[in-house]
């Protein structure tokens, strides 16, 4: 194990290196862009022994990723914001054909207007393709997270891609101390990938990808729906199994100051860390308030939520994404399954700054009550 | 002469078409890839006919993802073979002309210029023939189909065919074909010289449709013989950049022939026939036929 300054991308091509991925089709986009270029670079000086394929889009980088995966190896690709939409068809084919690999997306802006600065609409706009996502608060959180999204998609019960979701140059480009595991240890957490159920061998033949009448389409799309509720407990279970190998204890949600929490922020990504400073500040002033940090956005973890907020009045779930006149996703799927005085903020979209005023402005409005249940902050004034 | 094995790669029993050209083309390259293949497919007739679950034509190792992505996801079965030092595996794709000059050009083009070691097949049946007969970029002149009909104000498709071999071609790679399966022996030779091409291979493959292209279901082999002894397709390949005619017509017979029997050109006068012939004239000029 060794301790290195670098950013949540490094982080993350520094797992995809300890897990040994054996094909990484990858296109480049901002911010995503030094993932790329760091696993073409491992690629080069044979720190990793994997065909690195230089494909002409991130169309072609997913098509490449499931025809690999499905060929019967382990995967890495990446991208970002408009590269993930492009994706998208295919996003939902690689969870549809069942094939464990790993996507990092670097969270940024939709167009239009083109912005390449973060929010998370891009990952957000995928929540419903089959993949699992995380969304990591830190570098650590990122190297640690990619090494468990193996582990857990390649679980037989689970077998749907995995995302993990990092926001973009607040954590894709700015520098923090990380510990790097040492290759032993994370070959006896992450052993080689077996396929059993899809791979390309013509001494076993076998079909992948057919076409599915109605008399067999739904069964296929529930088995997703079944893999997605038992990965709940195949996440919680390799964080457990990775906290006793590495020392650092994850879960589907982690709450923070919740105990007694009258008012509790929900968030996902590195917002949480902000939100710790002013669940800080308020707690000094005397206000009793928490934070819920929801790393398992698919599945999305009803039953662990409402560990963390059994004891709260009121939730406020602070989206850096929206429907437009829905409020923001997160918000909406609390809204769905938490039976809770919930109200939604949208703010940080498109790389808008989240400050402390933002933050506090938000824990009034809540504390308060809010006139409508979704409420904008941080739009300037005309 | 064509040795056919015994047992087929395409097992029977798939749901093509009476007299389809599409299964005649897959079991003619398998037979001639051999069973240490894997196969990639497009969306399209193919994938439709020979894989509804539970049931599968293919006797050797098949994956179908999308409709324009089967050169992309034949580089990434590449990569991955490759890398387990699969070596002497053949990757071959499978795409119909929509997934491979119109919607899948880009994924084809990428997986040629990065040098797979791959042989891409593009079975050309001239227009959507999965969802109906509209028209793709293969669609030649004159054709008249559910896109491009023709009517009052209109004589079908009013745009030459797009020249896909030879835009494979300018991406520089060492095997470039076209083929008919009226001419089978042909055919399977090129078969196997892109499959013992080292790195990627390109064979575009006319595959007459019965049901496109409006001719009876036992014809399919004479419409693709007349394409070719007309010059309305013409045998070549281009090994390492040096073009070759593998196929001369003794006599090239009139275009007339080829249009005649078929319902997507029955609506054309005189007029557009000689237009045609033309067109056809100046190719087997160009291409020195």
């Amino acid at each position: 194990m060794v301790k290195e300054v670098m950013t949540s991308n490094k982080a993350v091509a520094e797992a995809v290196r300890l897990a040994k991925p054996q094909v990484i089709p990858v296109y480049p986009i901002t911010p995503q862009t030094t993932i790329s270029e760091y696993l073409a670079q491992y690629v080069a000086d044979e720190k990793i022994d994997a065909k690195y394929v230089k494909v002409e889009s991130e169309h072609s980088a997913i098509s490449a990723a499931v025809g690999a995966s499905g060929a019967g190896v382990r995967v890495f690709t990446a991208t970002s914001s408009q590269g993930l939409m492009l994706m998208h068809e295919i996003l939902y084919a690689a969870a549809g054909m069942r094939t464990p690999f790993v996507l990092a997306d670097a969270n940024r802006a939709i167009s239009a207007p083109l912005n390449i600065w973060n929010d998370q609409q891009d990952s957000i706009a995928q929540k419903d393709a089959g993949w699992l996502q995380i969304y990591v608060e830190d570098a650590q959180e990122a190297l640690d997270t990619t090494l468990m999204a193996y582990k857990v998609s390649e679980n037989p019960d689970i077998l749907l891609p995995s995302m993990v979701c990092l926001d973009g140059f607040i954590l894709t480009h700015t520098v923090e101390p990380v510990e790097i595991p040492d290759q032993e240890s994370v070959d006896a957490f992450l052993p080689p990938y077996v396929p059993e159920h899809a791979y390309l061998d013509p001494k076993d033949p076998m079909s992948i990808g057919n076409f599915a009448d109605p008399e067999y389409y739904m069964e296929a799309r529930h088995d997703m729906d079944v893999a997605m509720n038992n990965a709940l407990d195949v996440i919680q279970k390799t964080c457990d199994e990775f906290a006793e190998i590495f020392g650092r204890q994850y879960g589907l949600v982690e709450g923070y100051k919740t105990e007694d929490a009258e008012i509790i922020y929900v968030a996902m990504g590195s917002l949480c860390s902000s939100i710790r400073v002013i669940v800080d500040e308020l707690r000094a002033k005397g206000e009793k308030v928490g934070l819920l940090k929801i790393r398992s956005y698919r599945p999305f973890p009803v039953d662990a939520i409402n560990e963390v907020v059994k004891n709260c009045s009121k939730l406020a779930v602070v989206d850096k994404n929206f429907a437009i006149g829905m409020g923001g996703a997160l918000f909406g799927d609390m809204k769905l399954k938490i039976d809770k005085e919930i109200y939604g903020f949208i703010t940080g979209l498109g790389g808008r700054d989240i400050t402390p005023e933002a933050l506090n402005e938000i824990y009034e409005i809540t504390k308060n009550g809010p006139e409508n249940d979704v409420t904008w902050i941080g739009l300037k004034e005309e | 002469m064509v040795d056919i094995p015994d047992k087929n790669l395409l097992a029977p029993g798939h749901r093509g078409c009476a007299g389809c050209g599409a299964s005649i083309a897959v079991k003619l390259a398998l037979n001639a890839l051999g069973e240490n293949t894997v196969a990639v497919s497009a969306t399209g007739c193919l994938e439709v006919m020979t894989t509804p679950y539970p049931e599968t034509a293919w006797e050797i190792p098949f994956i179908h993802v999308a409709f324009e992505n089967s050169g992309a996801v034949a580089s990434g079965v590449e990569s991955a073979l490759r890398i387990q030092g699969k070596d002497d595996v053949n990757v071959v794709a499978f795409g119909g002309d929509g997934g491979t000059v119109d919607i899948g050009l880009q994924s084809l083009s990428g997986a040629m210029e990065r040098g797979h070691n791959m042989t891409y097949i593009c079975y050309d049946n001239e227009a959507y023939m999965n969802t109906g007969i509209q028209r793709s970029g293969a669609t030649p002149f004159g054709a008249s189909t559910t896109t491009s009909p023709s009517g009052v104000a209109s004589f079908g498709e009013d745009k030459p065919k797009k020249n896909m071999p030879m835009i494979m071609a300018a991406h520089g790679i060492p095997y470039v074909a076209t083929a008919s399966i009226a001419y089978p022996e042909d055919y399977v030779n090129k078969v196997k010289k892109a499959a013992e091409t080292k790195g990627p291979a390109y064979i575009h493959l006319q595959q007459p449709c019965t049901t496109g292209w409006g001719f009876p279901s036992e014809r399919t082999i004479e419409m693709g013989r007349l394409a070719v002894e007309t010059g309305s397709w013409i045998l070549y390949e281009i090994v390492d950049g040096k073009f070759e005619i593998t196929y001369r017509p003794e006599e090239r017979k009139p275009v007339k022939e080829y249009l005649a029997p078929q319902k997507r050109f029955r609506h054309l006068d005189d007029e557009l026939v000689e237009k045609i012939q033309k067109y056809v004239d100046a190719e087997c000029k160009e291409l020195g036929l």
